[in-house]
């Protein structure tokens, strides 16, 4: 049987669960679920650095970039303009090519500005960066961000931070169908279930952050997410039984009593 | 003695005043940060962090240094 592999722009990941680094009460928690996850890429954010408090510990210290596959992104961008010096900055601070884009378009719903995103994607692509696009779960906008290069596709399932779930898993699943590149889930998964279902459409990954990082206990929502990713990804690779309106018993009628 | 000019720069949001003729480099370690860990910019445009050590500062000059935090 053919291996079950998770590459993102050649380069060949073990685990199909990508954390976010935000949200936790600190470093140390972090670093700690980010271990419990299992999760070979984690989101990191570009901001300015503390210049007032020279002592304050950095996620550098914690999170070591040489073991854990640092993935910058644009939070808090609502415009290409912003998003692109954001990531060319990231760049700068260590080479670093593979980077999520993500354009915002409203304050309050945090959902994605798509125009800003495909415009970013087509410019960032073409200076060289592999980008990772945070997108609507729309199929049509998810092809354009596949023309101008994109090297994955990264639809919410729900607006970031909401913990709703998948909300539409009709487009998803188009998605799916459409294209071969890699199909992460990104924002508004809530708990375990939520990761285990998007695997279950055929996702290719999912990217947890508020789920585990603000959970009452976040190493074990960490571990939680860990196998519901696992277990979606086998069970979507198993091949399901067809649905049936009426029952089917399990065990024959032959030799009763 | 000779008194030393001094310019004013910005710093991440923040006036700074320095002897004229102090380096974006000497800026860098005298806040202790180190070079592998944050990027540079200055007047909107990113420093090669080769040269860092070439760049003069110079009167109204904006510098912006970041780098990696946690985020989703």
């Amino acid at each position: 049987m053919k291996k079950d592999t998770f590459n993102i722009s050649s380069k060949k990941f073990n685990s199909r669960l990508i954390v976010g680094t935000g949200k936790y009460k600190n470093f140390l928690e972090c670093s700690k679920a980010i271990k419990a996850s299992g999760a070979n890429i984690v989101t990191v954010a570009v901001r300015r650095v503390n210049i007032s408090d020279k002592k304050k510990p950095v996620l550098m210290d914690y999170i070591d970039p040489k073991k854990i596959t640092y993935l910058p992104n644009t939070a808090g961008c609502f415009s290409s303009d912003e998003a692109l010096r954001t990531l060319r900055l990231a760049r700068e601070i260590g080479g670093w090519r593979l980077v999520k884009l993500e354009v915002l378009g409203d304050k309050k719903s945090l959902l994605p500005d798509m125009i800003e995103t495909l415009k970013s994607t087509e410019v960032l692509s073409k200076e060289g960066f592999k980008v990772m696009v945070y997108c609507n779960d729309d199929p049509l906008m998810a092809k354009r961000l596949e023309n101008v290069g994109a090297v994955a596709i990264m639809p919410l399932a729900a607006p970031i931070g909401s913990g709703l779930g998948i909300q539409n898993s009709t487009n998803i699943k188009i998605i799916r169908k459409q294209t071969k590149l890699p199909l992460i889930i990104d924002a508004g998964i809530g708990e375990a279930s939520d990761a285990a279902i998007a695997m279950e459409l055929g996702c290719d990954g999912v990217l947890v952050n508020t789920a585990i990082a603000q959970a009452k206990k976040p190493l074990d929502m960490a571990i939680a997410m860990k196998y519901a990713v696992i277990a979606g990804r086998k069970s979507y690779l198993s091949g399901r039984i067809k649905k049936s309106l009426l029952g089917f018993a399990s065990t024959t009628k032959k030799g009763i009593i | 003695m000779k008194k030393v000019k001094k310019i004013k720069i910005n710093l991440n949001g923040r006036p700074l005043f320095l002897p004229k003729g102090t380096s974006i480099y000497k800026v860098i370690k005298k806040n202790k940060l180190y070079l592998n860990k944050i990027a540079v910019e200055l007047n909107k445009e990113i420093i090669n962090k080769k040269k860092i050590k070439k760049i003069l500062l110079k009167n109204k000059d904006r510098i912006e240094i970041v780098h990696f935090i946690g985020g989703g």
